[in-house]
């Protein structure tokens, strides 16, 4: 635990002088902040509090900027260590490889907590402004901070195995855009054309709910808007929430991380110095 | 002494090209080993396999009784990469404060490390502006915590000053004394300034030579070169005496193996006043170097 902790504690000194952790909070504040402004508006005929307004627009934000955030952290985490010729030093020390990856991984879950923290409670306290019905929406706030940084944790551990399998920094990067693309722009595209084309069909009522759940930011915002009832306020993937019981979203959201993190260590090990 | 490293048999192949082959050795508690081969004879290789870094594909290794690469050899082995590297963003302080954690060591001990290796005053700046010869000592502050019991250090004067390596090597006779294990690389003999009590010679991955300079030396039997400056007028007189030799630029050259030395001694001796001076240049280290690692020419 000690070395964790150690790696963890230097990890986020290198994050603060790099810069990373006064990007993180500054991009996610500001977009919250815009999202609480401009999205405060319509709320009024919809009959649900602002804040569960807000945090379905923050939920839509998350799911893109969260990811990209996350790999752009950890792209570098074992590509870098190789391009410096560090880990060879590093790995004759009494500390595992899993032990190294954890390290890391809990400076920048602490850099992305910090950052999602900064903008909803911007968002949250602009919305109470205007609003004190607000207060219905709180626990929704709550479940979307928590499941954003799970979110972060999943694509940390996803940036670290796309790290450990590239081995250049370069390379590492592009796959990491990849990923992204993939994962969270490409993926719900090729799911709405399958749709389309099916036109309610077998894969629209059997598959399209379990694809959905498969991919980790999809589990995250079904997940964040079936819970917080505001699928009302949300079109496309609203209408799968609630179709799809809380219980089985929330199972994604928790199991990604560990997973991804697995993942990783797997890569790692493969690693020859 | 017990050995704290023993190697037999060690072959590395590298998809089939073979890196080492049949290399055995051990180092004893306390003692100092350089390890010498130009570059691609092998001896980075052979570090990362001691240090469990990379796999061996044939032969034994024990580190200190236990098997390379196993949480108990890492704990007592310490290790200086050839060029070592540091994040930039850190200072030298909190690098080893790292280190030392990962050591399970108190980080309070990282200003004293440094003061060791006389980086005191660059300690709160970052890696990123040091030099290289600054980057090398941080290396060997980190290779000095938790009084390890075998140093692996790989090229570890490549960087330094003469002033620097002369402190560098009066640190190693201290831990040595204190009983720690000490194995460096080297690609020249000269580097090592005898300041070991070992030397191996590694040529394409085999061991070709073993054992102190001295020994060595004897082992070469490289011949010796002599320049005698004749007294004006004897020149050829004394050519005459001593067959083989060269006359140029009104010296005498000549060689004679390590047998005959004595012998050409007696007969330039036996020419009394006729030599003005007489000069002996034994073979010098980059000579016997070259003769086992059998790069003659180059």
């Amino acid at each position: 635990m000690t070395r964790i902790l150690a790696t963890a504690d230097s990890e986020f000194r290198i994050a603060l002088r790099n810069r990373w952790v006064a990007i993180a909070l500054v991009l996610m504040a500001v977009f919250s902040l815009v999202l609480s402004l401009a999205g405060s508006a319509p709320s009024g005929g919809l009959g649900a509090d602002r804040l569960s307004v807000t945090v379905a627009s923050l939920t839509s934000l998350a799911v893109y900027l969260v990811p990209l955030l996350a790999l752009l952290m950890s792209f570098d985490a074992v590509a870098g260590e190789v391009e410096r010729g560090t880990l060879p030093l590093l790995l004759t020390y009494p500390v595992s490889r899993a032990e190294v990856l954890l390290g890391k991984c809990l400076a920048h879950v602490a850099i992305l907590a910090l950052a999602v923290a900064a903008g909803y409670g911007l968002a949250a306290a602009v919305t109470f402004a205007f609003d004190d019905r607000s207060v219905a929406g709180l626990p929704a706030l709550w479940r979307l901070g928590w499941s954003s940084v799970a979110l972060g944790a999943t694509f940390l551990g996803a940036g670290y195995a796309v790290s450990a399998l590239a081995r250049r920094p370069s390379g590492a990067a592009g796959m990491a855009v990849g990923l992204w693309l993939g994962l969270v722009v490409l993926y719900d595209l090729a799911l709405l054309a399958a749709v389309v084309a099916d036109n309610g069909g077998w894969f629209t009522t059997e598959a399209f709910p379990v694809a959905l759940l498969v991919n980790p930011a999809d589990a995250f915002r079904l997940f964040n808007l079936a819970a917080s009832g505001a699928s009302g306020v949300s079109a496309g993937v609203g209408g799968a929430a609630s179709v799809i019981p809380v219980w089985q979203s929330v199972l994604p959201v928790l199991l990604w991380p560990v997973a991804a993190m697995s993942l990783a260590v797997l890569a790692f090990r493969r690693v020859s110095p | 002494m017990t050995s704290t490293l023993t190697i037999s048999g060690l072959t590395k192949r590298f998809e089939g090209v073979a890196a080492l082959t049949g290399v055995s050795f051990s180092v004893a508690a306390g003692e100092r080993v350089a390890l010498l081969g130009h570059n691609g004879a092998g001896k980075s290789t052979m570090m990362k396999i001691i240090l469990g870094l990379i796999p061996a594909s044939d032969g034994r290794v024990e580190v200190c009784g236990a098997a390379p690469g196993s949480a108990e050899a890492r704990r007592r082995v310490a290790y200086l990469p050839e060029n070592a590297a540091f994040h930039p963003a850190l200072t030298g302080e909190e690098q080893l404060r790292l280190y030392l954690r990962l050591r399970g060591e108190d980080p309070r001990g990282a200003l004293a490390l440094l003061e060791r290796v006389g980086l005191h005053a660059a300690a709160k700046r970052r890696i990123g502006t040091y030099s290289k010869g600054m980057r090398q000592r941080v290396g060997l502050a980190q290779a000095l915590i938790g009084r390890p019991r075998l140093l692996v250090l790989d090229e570890p004067t490549s960087g330094l000053d003469p002033v620097s390596r002369r402190d560098f090597y009066a640190l190693l006779d201290a831990l040595a004394a204190d009983g720690a294990s000490i194995l460096l690389s080297s690609h020249a003999l000269t580097e090592v300034e005898a300041r070991t009590d070992r030397i191996l010679i590694l040529s394409e991955g085999r061991m070709v030579a073993e054992g102190s300079l001295t020994e060595l030396r004897r082992s070469a039997d490289l011949p010796v070169a002599l320049n005698v400056t004749p007294r004006n007028g004897y020149a050829s007189e004394i050519a005459a005496n001593l067959p083989g030799a060269i006359e140029a630029g009104g010296l005498l050259h000549l060689t004679c193996s390590q047998s005959d030395k004595l012998a050409v001694f007696g007969r330039i001796a036996g020419l009394g006043t006729k030599v003005a001076d007489l000069e002996v240049l034994p073979p010098s280290l980059e000579d016997i170097y070259s003769h086992f690692s059998g790069r003659h020419g180059q």
